[in-house]
Protein backbone atom coordinates (compact mmCIF):
# COMPACT_ATOMS: atom_id res chain seq x y z
CA UNK A 1 0.00 0.00 0.00
CA UNK A 2 1.30 3.52 -1.07
CA UNK A 3 0.42 5.19 2.38
CA UNK A 4 2.11 2.63 4.60
CA UNK A 5 4.28 4.92 5.73
CA UNK A 6 1.62 7.30 6.77
CA UNK A 7 0.46 4.48 9.60
CA UNK A 8 1.41 5.42 13.11
CA UNK A 9 4.17 2.89 13.81
CA UNK A 10 1.79 0.39 16.57
CA UNK A 11 -0.14 -0.35 13.42
CA UNK A 12 0.32 -3.88 11.49
CA UNK A 13 -0.51 -4.57 8.02
CA UNK A 14 -1.59 -8.06 7.01
CA UNK A 15 -2.61 -8.73 3.69
CA UNK A 16 -4.11 -12.33 4.07
CA UNK A 17 -4.42 -14.29 0.84
CA UNK A 18 -5.37 -14.32 -1.95
CA UNK A 19 -3.66 -17.95 -1.25
CA UNK A 20 -5.36 -18.59 2.42
CA UNK A 21 -7.36 -21.60 3.27
CA UNK A 22 -9.45 -19.32 4.70
CA UNK A 23 -10.40 -16.99 2.29
CA UNK A 24 -12.81 -19.38 0.49
CA UNK A 25 -10.57 -19.14 -3.13
CA UNK A 26 -8.92 -16.42 -4.40
CA UNK A 27 -9.62 -13.35 -2.13
CA UNK A 28 -7.79 -11.15 -0.34
CA UNK A 29 -8.43 -8.94 3.18
CA UNK A 30 -6.06 -6.28 3.02
CA UNK A 31 -6.26 -5.86 6.83
CA UNK A 32 -4.56 -3.05 9.45
CA UNK A 33 -4.07 -4.26 12.82
CA UNK A 34 -3.58 -2.76 16.08
CA UNK A 35 -2.58 -5.71 17.87
CA UNK A 36 -4.93 -8.13 17.08
CA UNK A 37 -7.62 -5.35 16.67
CA UNK A 38 -9.07 -4.52 13.01
CA UNK A 39 -8.79 -0.98 12.37
CA UNK A 40 -9.01 -1.08 8.77
CA UNK A 41 -10.14 -3.69 6.16
CA UNK A 42 -10.18 -3.82 2.80
CA UNK A 43 -11.67 -6.54 0.39
CA UNK A 44 -9.53 -6.66 -2.46
CA UNK A 45 -11.02 -9.17 -5.27
CA UNK A 46 -11.06 -9.65 -9.09
CA UNK A 47 -8.70 -12.72 -9.07
CA UNK A 48 -10.94 -15.14 -10.76
CA UNK A 49 -12.81 -12.71 -12.91
CA UNK A 50 -13.35 -14.76 -16.26
CA UNK A 51 -15.50 -11.44 -18.45
CA UNK A 52 -18.44 -13.82 -18.39
CA UNK A 53 -20.93 -10.85 -18.34
CA UNK A 54 -18.63 -10.03 -21.96
CA UNK A 55 -18.59 -13.50 -23.39
CA UNK A 56 -22.15 -13.76 -22.15
CA UNK A 57 -22.80 -11.10 -25.18
CA UNK A 58 -21.17 -12.48 -27.57
CA UNK A 59 -23.02 -15.35 -27.78
CA UNK A 60 -26.54 -16.79 -28.07
CA UNK A 61 -28.35 -16.07 -25.15
CA UNK A 62 -28.57 -20.63 -24.76
CA UNK A 63 -24.68 -20.72 -25.02
CA UNK A 64 -24.62 -18.82 -21.78
CA UNK A 65 -26.00 -21.72 -19.84
CA UNK A 66 -23.01 -23.59 -19.49
CA UNK A 67 -21.52 -20.27 -18.28
CA UNK A 68 -23.58 -19.65 -15.25
CA UNK A 69 -22.95 -23.46 -14.10
CA UNK A 70 -19.04 -21.95 -13.43
CA UNK A 71 -20.82 -18.72 -11.23
CA UNK A 72 -21.39 -19.83 -8.21
CA UNK A 73 -20.39 -23.60 -8.90
CA UNK A 74 -22.11 -24.96 -5.63
CA UNK A 75 -25.37 -23.95 -6.74
CA UNK A 76 -25.37 -24.86 -10.60
CA UNK A 77 -29.08 -25.46 -10.79
CA UNK A 78 -30.53 -21.79 -9.42
CA UNK A 79 -28.17 -20.28 -11.57
CA UNK A 80 -29.09 -21.64 -14.38
CA UNK A 81 -33.01 -20.47 -13.14
CA UNK A 82 -32.02 -17.34 -12.93
CA UNK A 83 -31.33 -17.04 -15.88
CA UNK A 84 -34.03 -19.02 -17.51
CA UNK A 85 -36.23 -16.85 -15.97
CA UNK A 86 -35.16 -13.84 -17.44
CA UNK A 87 -35.21 -14.98 -20.76
CA UNK A 88 -38.65 -15.94 -20.20
CA UNK A 89 -39.27 -12.44 -19.44
CA UNK A 90 -37.72 -11.04 -22.10
CA UNK A 91 -39.46 -13.30 -24.73
CA UNK A 92 -42.42 -14.51 -23.45
CA UNK A 93 -42.13 -18.11 -22.85
CA UNK A 94 -44.28 -20.42 -21.11
CA UNK A 95 -43.21 -22.71 -18.51
CA UNK A 96 -45.22 -25.81 -18.14
CA UNK A 97 -46.73 -27.59 -15.09
CA UNK A 98 -44.27 -29.98 -14.59
CA UNK A 99 -41.15 -28.21 -15.76
CA UNK A 100 -41.90 -25.83 -12.72
CA UNK A 101 -42.39 -28.73 -10.52
CA UNK A 102 -38.76 -30.12 -11.02
CA UNK A 103 -37.52 -27.14 -11.23
CA UNK A 104 -38.64 -26.28 -7.46
CA UNK A 105 -37.44 -29.32 -6.63
CA UNK A 106 -33.85 -28.71 -8.16
CA UNK A 107 -33.13 -25.17 -6.49
CA UNK A 108 -34.76 -26.37 -2.59
CA UNK A 109 -32.17 -29.51 -3.71
CA UNK A 110 -29.63 -26.44 -4.05
CA UNK A 111 -30.37 -24.88 -1.25
CA UNK A 112 -29.71 -28.06 0.72
CA UNK A 113 -26.39 -28.51 -0.99
CA UNK A 114 -25.28 -24.91 -0.36
CA UNK A 115 -26.48 -24.33 3.14
CA UNK A 116 -24.70 -28.00 3.78
CA UNK A 117 -21.32 -27.29 2.77
CA UNK A 118 -21.39 -23.58 4.14
CA UNK A 119 -22.38 -24.75 7.25
CA UNK A 120 -19.53 -27.28 7.43
CA UNK A 121 -17.06 -24.61 6.04
CA UNK A 122 -17.99 -22.40 8.20
CA UNK A 123 -16.94 -25.04 11.32
CA UNK A 124 -13.11 -25.50 9.08
CA UNK A 125 -12.65 -21.75 9.53
CA UNK A 126 -13.84 -22.15 13.26
CA UNK A 127 -10.49 -24.85 13.56
CA UNK A 128 -12.55 -27.78 13.49
CA UNK A 129 -11.00 -29.01 10.85
CA UNK A 130 -12.77 -32.14 8.51
CA UNK A 131 -15.04 -33.63 10.66
CA UNK A 132 -18.05 -31.48 10.40
CA UNK A 133 -17.26 -30.40 6.68
CA UNK A 134 -16.68 -34.16 5.68
CA UNK A 135 -20.10 -34.75 7.35
CA UNK A 136 -21.69 -32.09 5.31
CA UNK A 137 -20.20 -32.94 2.08
CA UNK A 138 -21.21 -36.74 2.62
CA UNK A 139 -25.02 -35.41 2.78
CA UNK A 140 -24.05 -33.39 -0.19
CA UNK A 141 -22.79 -36.07 -1.81
CA UNK A 142 -26.29 -37.66 -2.13
CA UNK A 143 -27.70 -34.87 -3.27
CA UNK A 144 -25.16 -34.14 -6.13
CA UNK A 145 -25.96 -38.24 -6.95
CA UNK A 146 -29.11 -36.75 -8.13
CA UNK A 147 -27.83 -33.95 -9.88
CA UNK A 148 -26.10 -36.33 -12.18
CA UNK A 149 -29.02 -38.76 -12.74
CA UNK A 150 -30.84 -35.76 -14.10
CA UNK A 151 -28.79 -33.68 -16.01
CA UNK A 152 -25.98 -35.48 -16.52
CA UNK A 153 -23.13 -33.81 -13.98
CA UNK A 154 -22.50 -33.29 -10.48
CA UNK A 155 -21.75 -29.92 -10.42
CA UNK A 156 -22.00 -28.08 -13.97
CA UNK A 157 -25.41 -29.21 -15.00
CA UNK A 158 -26.59 -27.03 -17.59
CA UNK A 159 -30.11 -28.70 -16.46
CA UNK A 160 -33.04 -25.21 -16.93
CA UNK A 161 -33.36 -24.04 -20.14
CA UNK A 162 -36.26 -21.38 -20.97
CA UNK A 163 -39.87 -22.88 -20.93
CA UNK A 164 -38.68 -25.47 -18.46
CA UNK A 165 -35.75 -28.19 -18.15
CA UNK A 166 -33.83 -29.85 -20.78
CA UNK A 167 -34.68 -33.48 -20.19
CA UNK A 168 -37.43 -35.16 -18.15
CA UNK A 169 -36.27 -36.46 -15.18
CA UNK A 170 -35.41 -40.18 -15.46
CA UNK A 171 -36.63 -43.54 -13.70
CA UNK A 172 -36.00 -43.85 -10.46
CA UNK A 173 -35.76 -40.12 -9.93
CA UNK A 174 -38.72 -39.35 -7.60
CA UNK A 175 -38.40 -42.60 -5.40
CA UNK A 176 -34.52 -41.71 -4.49
CA UNK A 177 -35.36 -38.03 -4.19
CA UNK A 178 -37.90 -38.95 -1.27
CA UNK A 179 -35.29 -41.03 0.35
CA UNK A 180 -32.95 -38.69 0.71
CA UNK A 181 -35.33 -36.01 1.45
CA UNK A 182 -37.11 -37.86 4.02
CA UNK A 183 -33.40 -38.82 5.87
CA UNK A 184 -32.74 -34.83 5.70
CA UNK A 185 -34.00 -34.00 8.65
CA UNK A 186 -32.34 -37.04 11.09
CA UNK A 187 -28.86 -35.66 9.51
CA UNK A 188 -30.16 -32.36 10.39
CA UNK A 189 -30.60 -33.32 13.98
CA UNK A 190 -26.96 -34.48 14.33
CA UNK A 191 -25.77 -31.48 12.58
CA UNK A 192 -27.46 -29.76 15.12
CA UNK A 193 -26.41 -32.17 18.28
CA UNK A 194 -22.75 -31.77 17.18
CA UNK A 195 -22.76 -27.87 16.57
CA UNK A 196 -26.06 -25.82 17.93
CA UNK A 197 -25.25 -26.18 22.18
CA UNK A 198 -21.71 -26.54 21.23
CA UNK A 199 -20.26 -24.08 23.74
CA UNK A 200 -16.95 -23.29 22.02
CA UNK A 201 -18.93 -22.33 18.68
CA UNK A 202 -21.52 -20.25 20.69
CA UNK A 203 -18.49 -18.44 22.24
CA UNK A 204 -16.72 -17.75 18.99
CA UNK A 205 -19.78 -17.05 17.19
CA UNK A 206 -22.52 -15.07 19.44
CA UNK A 207 -22.29 -11.29 18.87
CA UNK A 208 -19.61 -11.64 16.51
CA UNK A 209 -19.51 -9.47 13.59
CA UNK A 210 -23.42 -8.06 13.96
CA UNK A 211 -24.85 -6.74 10.88
CA UNK A 212 -27.28 -4.26 12.03
CA UNK A 213 -30.52 -3.86 10.29
CA UNK A 214 -30.49 -0.68 8.70
CA UNK A 215 -26.85 -0.91 7.41
CA UNK A 216 -28.08 -4.62 5.96
CA UNK A 217 -31.25 -3.08 3.86
CA UNK A 218 -28.65 0.14 2.85
CA UNK A 219 -26.30 -1.49 1.78
CA UNK A 220 -28.57 -4.24 -0.77
CA UNK A 221 -27.58 -7.33 1.55
CA UNK A 222 -29.92 -10.38 0.72
CA UNK A 223 -30.35 -13.80 1.57
CA UNK A 224 -29.79 -15.76 4.73
CA UNK A 225 -27.56 -12.80 6.10
CA UNK A 226 -30.13 -10.13 5.60
CA UNK A 227 -32.95 -12.54 6.91
CA UNK A 228 -30.47 -12.93 10.08
CA UNK A 229 -30.88 -9.69 10.57
CA UNK A 230 -34.20 -9.97 11.34
CA UNK A 231 -35.59 -8.40 8.12
CA UNK A 232 -38.05 -10.90 6.72
CA UNK A 233 -37.73 -10.69 2.96
CA UNK A 234 -37.01 -13.51 0.81
CA UNK A 235 -37.96 -13.54 -3.09
CA UNK A 236 -39.57 -16.97 -3.49
CA UNK A 237 -42.59 -14.87 -1.29
CA UNK A 238 -42.21 -11.39 -2.21
CA UNK A 239 -42.52 -11.93 -6.17
CA UNK A 240 -44.07 -15.49 -5.77
CA UNK A 241 -42.51 -16.46 -8.55
CA UNK A 242 -42.54 -20.65 -9.90
CA UNK A 243 -45.22 -22.13 -8.12
CA UNK A 244 -43.81 -21.43 -4.68
CA UNK A 245 -47.03 -19.80 -3.74
CA UNK A 246 -48.87 -23.07 -3.62
CA UNK A 247 -46.44 -24.39 -1.05
CA UNK A 248 -46.50 -23.17 2.97
CA UNK A 249 -43.21 -22.40 4.47
CA UNK A 250 -41.72 -20.29 7.29
CA UNK A 251 -39.01 -17.06 6.50
CA UNK A 252 -37.06 -17.86 9.62
CA UNK A 253 -35.78 -14.98 11.05
CA UNK A 254 -32.95 -14.28 13.29
CA UNK A 255 -32.88 -11.43 16.10
CA UNK A 256 -29.27 -10.18 16.80
CA UNK A 257 -27.73 -10.53 13.12
CA UNK A 258 -24.50 -12.42 14.45
CA UNK A 259 -22.25 -15.00 12.89
CA UNK A 260 -24.48 -17.60 15.24
CA UNK A 261 -27.97 -16.24 13.69
CA UNK A 262 -26.55 -16.57 10.37
CA UNK A 263 -25.32 -20.07 10.64
CA UNK A 264 -28.74 -21.19 12.81
CA UNK A 265 -30.94 -19.20 10.11
CA UNK A 266 -29.46 -21.66 7.24
CA UNK A 267 -30.30 -24.71 9.14
CA UNK A 268 -33.96 -23.33 9.85
CA UNK A 269 -33.90 -22.63 6.07
CA UNK A 270 -32.91 -26.10 5.06
CA UNK A 271 -35.33 -27.18 7.22
CA UNK A 272 -37.97 -25.56 5.71
CA UNK A 273 -36.68 -26.48 1.93
CA UNK A 274 -37.24 -30.33 3.45
CA UNK A 275 -40.95 -29.23 3.75
CA UNK A 276 -41.08 -27.46 0.14
CA UNK A 277 -39.68 -30.56 -0.95
CA UNK A 278 -41.98 -33.21 0.46
CA UNK A 279 -44.51 -31.40 -0.99
CA UNK A 280 -43.40 -30.89 -4.30
CA UNK A 281 -42.21 -34.44 -4.84
CA UNK A 282 -45.67 -35.49 -3.49
CA UNK A 283 -47.78 -33.27 -5.90
CA UNK A 284 -45.33 -32.83 -9.18
CA UNK A 285 -47.64 -33.67 -11.86
CA UNK A 286 -47.29 -35.10 -15.40
CA UNK A 287 -46.78 -34.25 -18.66
CA UNK A 288 -44.23 -32.33 -20.66
CA UNK A 289 -41.09 -31.06 -18.70
CA UNK A 290 -40.82 -28.38 -21.38
CA UNK A 291 -43.03 -25.71 -23.49
CA UNK A 292 -42.67 -26.54 -27.37
CA UNK A 293 -41.63 -23.22 -27.19
CA UNK A 294 -38.57 -23.67 -25.17
CA UNK A 295 -37.58 -26.74 -26.88
CA UNK A 296 -36.99 -25.29 -30.28
CA UNK A 297 -34.82 -23.00 -28.94
CA UNK A 298 -32.83 -25.47 -26.65
CA UNK A 299 -32.97 -27.11 -30.45
CA UNK A 300 -31.97 -24.49 -32.10
CA UNK A 301 -30.30 -21.43 -30.02
CA UNK A 302 -29.07 -19.28 -33.08
CA UNK A 303 -32.80 -18.87 -34.39
CA UNK A 304 -34.05 -17.52 -30.86
CA UNK A 305 -34.22 -13.72 -31.51
CA UNK A 306 -36.57 -12.21 -28.62
CA UNK A 307 -37.55 -8.34 -29.05
CA UNK A 308 -36.47 -5.70 -28.82
CA UNK A 309 -36.54 -4.60 -24.93
CA UNK A 310 -34.99 -5.57 -21.78
CA UNK A 311 -35.68 -8.11 -18.33
CA UNK A 312 -34.66 -8.40 -15.06
CA UNK A 313 -35.51 -11.50 -13.68
CA UNK A 314 -34.68 -12.50 -10.19
CA UNK A 315 -34.72 -15.35 -8.17
CA UNK A 316 -34.14 -16.38 -4.18
CA UNK A 317 -30.86 -18.14 -4.67
CA UNK A 318 -29.33 -19.62 -1.59
CA UNK A 319 -26.93 -17.14 -1.36
CA UNK A 320 -29.62 -14.05 -1.66
CA UNK A 321 -30.91 -11.95 -4.55
CA UNK A 322 -29.75 -13.33 -8.24
CA UNK A 323 -30.76 -11.33 -11.11
CA UNK A 324 -30.07 -11.35 -14.87
CA UNK A 325 -30.39 -8.25 -16.10
CA UNK A 326 -30.64 -8.76 -20.55
CA UNK A 327 -30.97 -6.11 -22.96
CA UNK A 328 -32.26 -7.30 -26.61
CA UNK A 329 -31.57 -5.41 -29.37
CA UNK A 330 -33.40 -7.94 -31.35
CA UNK A 331 -30.61 -10.00 -32.48
CA UNK A 332 -29.79 -13.68 -31.68
CA UNK A 333 -27.11 -12.69 -28.95
CA UNK A 334 -27.80 -10.27 -25.65
CA UNK A 335 -26.87 -6.78 -26.07
CA UNK A 336 -26.52 -6.38 -22.32
CA UNK A 337 -25.90 -9.04 -20.03
CA UNK A 338 -25.54 -8.18 -16.48
CA UNK A 339 -25.81 -10.16 -13.41
CA UNK A 340 -26.27 -9.18 -9.55
CA UNK A 341 -24.29 -11.55 -7.95
CA UNK A 342 -25.58 -11.91 -3.98
CA UNK A 343 -22.04 -12.71 -2.35
CA UNK A 344 -20.22 -9.91 -4.26
CA UNK A 345 -22.84 -7.33 -3.00
CA UNK A 346 -23.16 -9.54 0.92
CA UNK A 347 -19.28 -8.86 0.70
CA UNK A 348 -19.59 -5.18 0.97
CA UNK A 349 -20.67 -5.09 4.15
CA UNK A 350 -17.38 -6.91 5.57
CA UNK A 351 -15.95 -4.13 6.98
CA UNK A 352 -18.66 -3.01 8.81
CA UNK A 353 -19.11 -6.32 10.80
CA UNK A 354 -14.87 -6.70 11.37
CA UNK A 355 -14.19 -3.67 12.74
CA UNK A 356 -13.28 -3.69 16.30
CA UNK A 357 -13.28 -7.42 16.34
CA UNK A 358 -10.07 -9.92 16.38
CA UNK A 359 -8.29 -11.28 13.22
CA UNK A 360 -9.32 -14.37 13.92
CA UNK A 361 -13.08 -13.38 13.96
CA UNK A 362 -12.73 -11.59 10.28
CA UNK A 363 -12.12 -15.55 9.47
CA UNK A 364 -15.18 -16.46 10.77
CA UNK A 365 -17.20 -13.68 9.77
CA UNK A 366 -16.13 -13.83 6.49
CA UNK A 367 -17.09 -17.69 6.35
CA UNK A 368 -20.63 -16.65 7.47
CA UNK A 369 -20.80 -14.14 4.35
CA UNK A 370 -20.91 -17.05 2.11
CA UNK A 371 -19.01 -16.78 -0.67
CA UNK A 372 -18.18 -18.09 -3.60
CA UNK A 373 -15.19 -16.69 -5.73
CA UNK A 374 -16.60 -17.46 -9.03
CA UNK A 375 -19.64 -15.88 -8.50
CA UNK A 376 -18.06 -12.26 -7.05
CA UNK A 377 -15.66 -12.17 -9.62
CA UNK A 378 -17.86 -13.48 -12.60
CA UNK B 1 -24.45 -26.94 32.19
CA UNK B 2 -21.34 -25.59 30.48
CA UNK B 3 -19.57 -28.42 28.56
CA UNK B 4 -22.32 -30.22 27.67
CA UNK B 5 -22.59 -28.98 24.57
CA UNK B 6 -19.21 -30.35 23.73
CA UNK B 7 -19.81 -33.38 24.98
CA UNK B 8 -23.22 -34.41 23.50
CA UNK B 9 -21.10 -33.07 20.01
CA UNK B 10 -18.29 -35.50 20.70
CA UNK B 11 -20.96 -38.70 21.20
CA UNK B 12 -21.51 -37.68 17.88
CA UNK B 13 -18.77 -38.15 16.50
CA UNK B 14 -18.11 -41.26 18.33
CA UNK B 15 -21.43 -43.02 17.45
CA UNK B 16 -20.02 -42.00 13.59
CA UNK B 17 -16.39 -43.05 14.38
CA UNK B 18 -17.67 -46.85 15.32
CA UNK B 19 -20.41 -47.08 12.99
CA UNK B 20 -17.37 -47.13 10.26
CA UNK B 21 -16.84 -50.27 11.41
CA UNK B 22 -18.93 -53.26 10.73
CA UNK B 23 -18.21 -55.00 13.81
CA UNK B 24 -19.46 -51.20 15.43
CA UNK B 25 -22.12 -50.84 13.26
CA UNK B 26 -23.84 -54.30 14.89
CA UNK B 27 -22.65 -52.88 18.42
CA UNK B 28 -24.75 -49.53 17.92
CA UNK B 29 -27.97 -51.49 16.43
CA UNK B 30 -27.68 -53.62 19.63
CA UNK B 31 -27.37 -50.67 22.16
CA UNK B 32 -30.43 -48.88 19.81
CA UNK B 33 -28.28 -46.32 18.93
CA UNK B 34 -29.04 -45.19 14.70
CA UNK B 35 -25.63 -46.11 13.50
CA UNK B 36 -24.46 -43.07 10.91
CA UNK B 37 -24.37 -43.88 7.27
CA UNK B 38 -21.11 -45.55 7.97
CA UNK B 39 -17.80 -45.47 5.16
CA UNK B 40 -18.88 -43.70 2.53
CA UNK B 41 -15.66 -43.46 0.64
CA UNK B 42 -14.56 -45.87 -2.04
CA UNK B 43 -10.59 -46.84 -2.91
CA UNK B 44 -10.55 -45.15 -6.75
CA UNK B 45 -9.09 -46.41 -8.80
CA UNK B 46 -9.44 -50.35 -7.63
CA UNK B 47 -13.12 -49.55 -6.98
CA UNK B 48 -14.99 -47.11 -9.49
CA UNK B 49 -18.25 -45.58 -8.84
CA UNK B 50 -21.60 -46.22 -10.66
CA UNK B 51 -22.55 -43.95 -12.45
CA UNK B 52 -25.77 -42.18 -13.75
CA UNK B 53 -27.01 -43.54 -16.93
CA UNK B 54 -26.84 -38.86 -18.17
CA UNK B 55 -23.73 -39.22 -17.02
CA UNK B 56 -21.46 -37.13 -19.92
CA UNK B 57 -17.81 -36.27 -20.42
CA UNK B 58 -17.02 -36.01 -23.59
CA UNK B 59 -18.52 -35.99 -26.97
CA UNK B 60 -18.22 -38.93 -29.62
CA UNK B 61 -19.10 -39.20 -33.07
CA UNK B 62 -21.95 -42.16 -33.49
CA UNK B 63 -21.45 -44.78 -36.79
CA UNK B 64 -23.45 -47.35 -38.12
CA UNK B 65 -21.78 -50.08 -39.05
CA UNK B 66 -18.49 -49.56 -40.57
CA UNK B 67 -16.75 -46.86 -39.29
CA UNK B 68 -16.78 -44.58 -42.61
CA UNK B 69 -20.91 -44.80 -42.32
CA UNK B 70 -20.45 -41.85 -39.86
CA UNK B 71 -24.30 -40.09 -38.94
CA UNK B 72 -22.47 -37.26 -39.37
CA UNK B 73 -23.07 -35.04 -42.44
CA UNK B 74 -20.35 -32.10 -41.45
CA UNK B 75 -23.11 -29.37 -41.48
CA UNK B 76 -21.08 -27.35 -38.89
CA UNK B 77 -24.03 -26.65 -36.55
CA UNK B 78 -22.32 -27.53 -33.88
CA UNK B 79 -19.75 -25.98 -34.24
CA UNK B 80 -21.07 -22.76 -34.39
CA UNK B 81 -23.28 -23.81 -31.33
CA UNK B 82 -20.42 -24.93 -29.26
CA UNK B 83 -20.21 -22.18 -26.27
CA UNK B 84 -16.11 -22.03 -26.24
CA UNK B 85 -16.13 -22.99 -29.84
CA UNK B 86 -13.94 -26.19 -29.53
CA UNK B 87 -15.06 -28.35 -32.10
CA UNK B 88 -13.47 -27.82 -35.96
CA UNK B 89 -15.05 -29.58 -39.25
CA UNK B 90 -13.53 -29.30 -42.75
CA UNK B 91 -16.27 -30.86 -45.01
CA UNK B 92 -15.06 -33.83 -47.25
CA UNK B 93 -13.99 -31.80 -50.50
CA UNK B 94 -12.52 -33.33 -54.08
CA UNK B 95 -9.36 -30.80 -55.80
CA UNK B 96 -12.20 -28.52 -57.63
CA UNK B 97 -13.49 -28.03 -53.85
CA UNK B 98 -17.24 -29.84 -54.65
CA UNK B 99 -18.05 -31.53 -51.72
CA UNK B 100 -17.43 -35.31 -51.72
CA UNK B 101 -20.50 -37.37 -50.92
CA UNK B 102 -20.68 -41.03 -49.56
CA UNK B 103 -23.30 -43.28 -48.34
CA UNK B 104 -25.64 -40.07 -49.75
CA UNK B 105 -24.19 -37.19 -47.51
CA UNK B 106 -21.16 -35.53 -47.29
CA UNK B 107 -18.92 -36.81 -44.21
CA UNK B 108 -16.52 -34.69 -42.90
CA UNK B 109 -12.93 -34.64 -43.89
CA UNK B 110 -12.09 -33.41 -40.63
CA UNK B 111 -13.33 -33.32 -37.18
CA UNK B 112 -11.53 -32.35 -34.42
CA UNK B 113 -12.49 -31.61 -30.36
CA UNK B 114 -10.19 -29.66 -28.12
CA UNK B 115 -11.14 -31.73 -25.34
CA UNK B 116 -8.97 -29.54 -23.08
CA UNK B 117 -11.27 -26.63 -23.83
CA UNK B 118 -14.53 -28.27 -24.07
CA UNK B 119 -16.66 -28.25 -20.84
CA UNK B 120 -19.01 -31.30 -21.58
CA UNK B 121 -21.92 -29.06 -21.28
CA UNK B 122 -23.52 -31.03 -23.88
CA UNK B 123 -25.28 -28.53 -26.37
CA UNK B 124 -23.77 -29.84 -29.26
CA UNK B 125 -25.75 -33.13 -28.64
CA UNK B 126 -28.53 -31.18 -28.25
CA UNK B 127 -28.36 -29.04 -31.52
CA UNK B 128 -27.09 -31.90 -33.80
CA UNK B 129 -30.00 -32.34 -36.65
CA UNK B 130 -28.65 -35.64 -37.17
CA UNK B 131 -28.14 -37.38 -33.72
CA UNK B 132 -24.61 -38.03 -35.46
CA UNK B 133 -22.94 -36.74 -31.80
CA UNK B 134 -23.63 -38.16 -28.19
CA UNK B 135 -22.34 -37.80 -24.77
CA UNK B 136 -19.51 -40.39 -23.60
CA UNK B 137 -18.86 -41.17 -20.33
CA UNK B 138 -15.24 -42.11 -20.29
CA UNK B 139 -13.31 -40.18 -18.08
CA UNK B 140 -10.01 -41.16 -17.75
CA UNK B 141 -8.42 -39.66 -20.39
CA UNK B 142 -5.46 -37.77 -18.22
CA UNK B 143 -2.67 -37.38 -20.79
CA UNK B 144 1.11 -36.42 -20.57
CA UNK B 145 0.73 -33.78 -23.44
CA UNK B 146 -2.10 -30.79 -23.88
CA UNK B 147 -1.27 -30.08 -27.77
CA UNK B 148 -1.72 -34.04 -29.01
CA UNK B 149 -3.14 -35.79 -27.23
CA UNK B 150 -5.88 -34.09 -26.11
CA UNK B 151 -6.85 -32.57 -29.22
CA UNK B 152 -8.87 -35.69 -30.15
CA UNK B 153 -9.58 -35.79 -34.34
CA UNK B 154 -12.30 -37.90 -36.26
CA UNK B 155 -10.49 -41.16 -35.56
CA UNK B 156 -10.15 -40.65 -31.23
CA UNK B 157 -14.17 -39.48 -31.41
CA UNK B 158 -15.53 -42.28 -33.59
CA UNK B 159 -17.62 -44.98 -31.87
CA UNK B 160 -20.02 -47.15 -32.98
CA UNK B 161 -23.79 -47.55 -32.90
CA UNK B 162 -23.63 -50.91 -30.60
CA UNK B 163 -21.19 -48.84 -28.30
CA UNK B 164 -24.19 -46.02 -28.09
CA UNK B 165 -26.89 -48.62 -27.05
CA UNK B 166 -24.43 -50.17 -24.84
CA UNK B 167 -23.60 -47.38 -22.21
CA UNK B 168 -27.00 -45.29 -22.86
CA UNK B 169 -29.92 -47.92 -23.32
CA UNK B 170 -32.78 -45.34 -22.44
CA UNK B 171 -31.17 -42.62 -24.90
CA UNK B 172 -29.75 -44.45 -27.72
CA UNK B 173 -33.58 -46.33 -27.88
CA UNK B 174 -35.22 -42.90 -28.05
CA UNK B 175 -33.22 -41.66 -30.69
CA UNK B 176 -33.39 -45.04 -32.61
CA UNK B 177 -37.15 -44.72 -32.69
CA UNK B 178 -36.77 -40.93 -33.96
CA UNK B 179 -34.16 -41.75 -36.67
CA UNK B 180 -36.32 -45.00 -37.74
CA UNK B 181 -39.34 -42.29 -38.14
CA UNK B 182 -37.42 -40.24 -40.10
CA UNK B 183 -36.17 -42.88 -42.24
CA UNK B 184 -40.04 -44.13 -43.11
CA UNK B 185 -41.04 -40.46 -44.16
CA UNK B 186 -39.84 -40.06 -47.46
CA UNK B 187 -40.88 -43.21 -48.32
S1 LIG C 1 -22.19 -33.62 -35.43
FE1 LIG C 1 -24.28 -33.11 -36.03
S2 LIG C 1 -24.37 -30.89 -35.89
FE2 LIG C 1 -22.22 -31.42 -35.87
S3 LIG C 1 -21.60 -31.27 -38.01
FE3 LIG C 1 -22.14 -33.40 -37.65
S4 LIG C 1 -24.30 -33.55 -38.25
FE4 LIG C 1 -23.83 -31.36 -38.02
S1 LIG D 1 -19.94 -30.59 -24.94
FE1 LIG D 1 -20.17 -28.35 -25.11
S2 LIG D 1 -18.09 -27.58 -25.07
FE2 LIG D 1 -17.93 -29.76 -25.52
S3 LIG D 1 -17.90 -29.90 -27.74
FE3 LIG D 1 -20.04 -30.09 -27.12
S4 LIG D 1 -20.86 -28.02 -27.23
FE4 LIG D 1 -18.63 -27.84 -27.23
Amino acid sequence: MADSTALASDLLEVSLGPQHPSTHGVFRMQTVLDGETIVKLKPVMGYLHRNHEQLGEQMTYIASFPFTDRLDYFCAMTNNLGLAIAIEKLAGIDVTERGEYIRVIMAELTRLVNHTAVTGFLLNDMGAFGTPLLYAFREREKILDLFEMASGSRMMCNYIRPGGVREDLPEGFLEQARRIVDDYPRFLDEFEALLTDNEIIRQRTERVGILPKELAVSAGVTGPMLRASGVDYDIRKVDGYSVYPRFPFKVPLGTVGDVYDRYYVRILEMRESVKILRQALKDIPGGPAISPKGAALTKAPRTFRPPKGDAYGRIEAPKGELGFYLVSDGSNQPWRYHIRAPSFINLTVLEDMCLGRKIADAIIILGAVDIVMGEVDR
Amino acid sequence: MIGMGVVKGMLVTLREFVGTYPWGRGMLRMLRIRPGSGLFTIEYPDVKQEHAERFRYFPFLVYDGTPDNLRCVACKICEQECPPKCIYIEPARDAEGRPVKAHGRTLPARFDIDTSICMSCRICVDVCPFDAIEMDNQYEIAAGDREQELLFDKEKLLRSAEYFEQIKPSEAAVVNQRLSAKAKKPA
